[in-house]
């Protein structure tokens, strides 16, 4: 009974925004669907699968350009969109959003049109130990096809990033420094704010990874002061396939597009091409037009609810579960840090991730197992693979509980 | 789908005390097999007299299904031919991906058909296998490629 007395009550009606979500109706395996894996992937609510209906039903054509209703219809959905993105994580300008894949496009789109060019045998590019492999990997290539060194900042056991252990790493060398904002194997919420000031002051550029920060708090671009910062809509409640990337206009005045194509250009001649203005400059081709009406849409369910009261929400959320799944006899939170975002990674002795992962399923509870695209975060706990139970604001203590008790039946089946 | 038939006992007793594990000194050959699904890994190790496996042991770290069907390979390979285990591999890989095929004919290896039901679990079972063949099939020994399931 112990459990139930650790409920922080919220002023939050779950179960109405549940509704809202209609494939949390899905029962799985005979039993109703917990889903906890919204750091991979988060559920759509009817409003954006609406919004994406309703673009496709009634309004879809190529944007920009065409003089026809349903063209000038689909580029003010589109555009839209950016107004709404620029709102949401408070860029000065439209101008500074620009549509991408996701937060993966947008790293490398900054790795290769802002670092690229610029760097040289000597400069440093500076991470951290936490990031996702999107955070590692077009780094590591950019330093290849340069010369330049990666230079990783600790971790330390809890799974937090000490800012003075970073800013030791920050010298003249330092042409770029791009770190998570919340670390998606661990929660670890990182001191974006001030390690942005400490880079600034040395004249480095930055890129934020906000892919799990977007979902759990509010971003405010101009207030972190960071040059460039990347998210996927599909975590934030929109459909896969479609992100932002936010730069300072400054820096992507001075940026070499990416890809070129339609749509990035003023005027194109054999001998040469004028690129277009931001953020078209960046934007290539035909875009996920679609999928950019339901992250605008995505943007506007949050605007709409009570965000204070879901983050509360989420916080009780993790509060429960860390103090429910710390009881379990051989289990162990991997993370630990003191400011978290709503997720919980753990092992449980004698039960390999993988086979907990299959053993929840079919009680229909939906968690990641494996090493999250963070294999230096496994290898510095000496781990092939966590579970992890990612939390939104739809979820409840109840399937909180139904998880606890599914890894107690795990525990049970490899006693 | 039940889950009874996937963790049977035997896999569950192989999992816990997995047979032919640990090294195995003087081996003819190694290869380092690799999920990197799960990151799980395990090295396969063989002793080759002439065309036969004399003796096979593994090593690695893995799920209660990639954990078992390893133990349960290297008692079932054991003294068998080369010919004889790439066969036997067809006949396991047969069994895990196809709904006719029983299985019954594999003995002790039958114990691992209940994971066809459980299709992101197969390549936890096949890595072994896959593994070993690629120690068979190589025509240096002591240099086979690396496996991954991917």
């Amino acid at each position: 009974m112990k459990n139930i007395a650790l409920r922080q009550e919220i002023k939050f009606d779950v179960r109405s925004i549940r509704e809202d979500f209609p494939v949390l109706a899905r029962v799985i395996h005979g039993k109703p669907l917990a889903y906890l894996d919204n750091g991979a992937s988060a559920q759509q609510p009817d409003s954006v699968i609406a919004a994406v209906d309703d673009y496709v039903r009634r309004h879809h054509a190529n944007i920009h350009r065409g003089v026809h209703t349903l063209s000038q219809e689909a580029t003010a959905l589109y555009e839209a969109a950016r107004d709404r993105v620029m709102e949401f994580i408070h860029a000065r300008s439209r101008h500074e959003v620009i549509f991408v894949r996701g937060t993966t496009e947008a790293i490398n789109l900054v790795a290769q049109s802002y670092a690229r060019p610029r760097l040289t045998g000597g400069d440093e590019v500076l991470i951290t130990y936490l990031e996702h492999h999107a955070n590692i990997v077009p780094w590591q290539m950019v330093c290849e096809q340069t010369g330049a060194k990666l230079v990783v900042a600790p971790m330390d056991e809890s799974g937090e990033i000490h800012a003075e252990a970073v800013e030791a790493l920050m010298s003249d060398r330092t042409r770029v420094f791009a770190c998570a904002h919340v670390s998606n194997a661990l929660g670890t919420v990182l001191p974006v704010k001030r390690l942005m000031a400490s880079a600034k002051a040395r004249g480095i550029v930055t890129l934020v990874d906000g892919a799990q920060a977007v979902p759990h708090m509010s971003v405010d671009v101009q207030d972190l002061d960071c040059d460039f910062y990347a998210f996927s809509g599909h975590k934030l409640f929109a459909p896969t396939g479609i992100g932002a990337l936010y730069g300072r206009e400054s820096i992507l005045e001075r940026m070499a597009p990416w890809q070129g194509g339609g749509d990035m250009i003023l005027a194109v001649t054999f001998g040469k091409t004028t690129y277009n203005a931001l953020p078209y400059k960046f934007e290539a081709g035909t875009p996920n037009i679609a999928g950019t009406v339901g992250l605008g849409s995505a943007i506007a369910y949050l605007q709409a609810m009570d965000l204070a009261g879901a983050r509360a929400h989420e916080h009780a959320l993790l509060a429960y579960a860390t103090d429910v799944l710390g009881q379990i006899d051989g289990l162990r939170i991997v993370g630990t840090a003191r400011e978290k975002a709503s997720l919980v990674s753990f092992v449980v002795a004698g039960v390999h991730p993988h086979d907990l992962g299959t053993i929840l399923d079919e009680d229909g509870i939906a968690v990641r197992t494996g090493h999250h695209c963070a294999m230096p975060v496994m290898d510095y706990f000496r781990l092939a693979g966590t579970a992890r139970a990612s939390f939104a604001f739809y979820n409840t203590f109840g399937e909180i509980d139904r998880l606890a008790a599914g890894i107690r039946r795990s525990r049970s089946i490899f006693a | 789908m039940e889950l009874d038939d996937l963790y049977r006992d035997v896999i569950l007793d192989h999992n816990r005390h997995p047979r032919n594990f640990g090294p195995l000194d003087g081996a003819d050959a190694s290869v380092e097999g690799f999920n990197p699904m799960c990151g799980d890994r395990l090295t396969v190790r063989l002793k080759m007299a002439g065309d036969t496996i004399a003796d096979i042991r593994f090593e690695g770290q893995g799920c209660a299904i990639s954990t078992a069907s390893a133990s349960l390979m290297t008692e079932a390979v054991k003294g068998r031919s080369r010919a004889d285990a790439l066969g036997l591999f067809g006949r396991v890989h047969e069994m895990l991906t196809d709904d006719e095929a029983s299985g019954e004919e594999l003995g002790k290896l039958a114990a691992l058909s209940g994971v066809r039901e459980f299709p992101a679990r197969v390549k936890c079972a096949s890595l072994c296998w896959h593994t070993l063949a690629s120690a068979l099939r190589s025509p240096d020994p002591q240099h086979p490629a690396a496996v991954s399931t991917e």
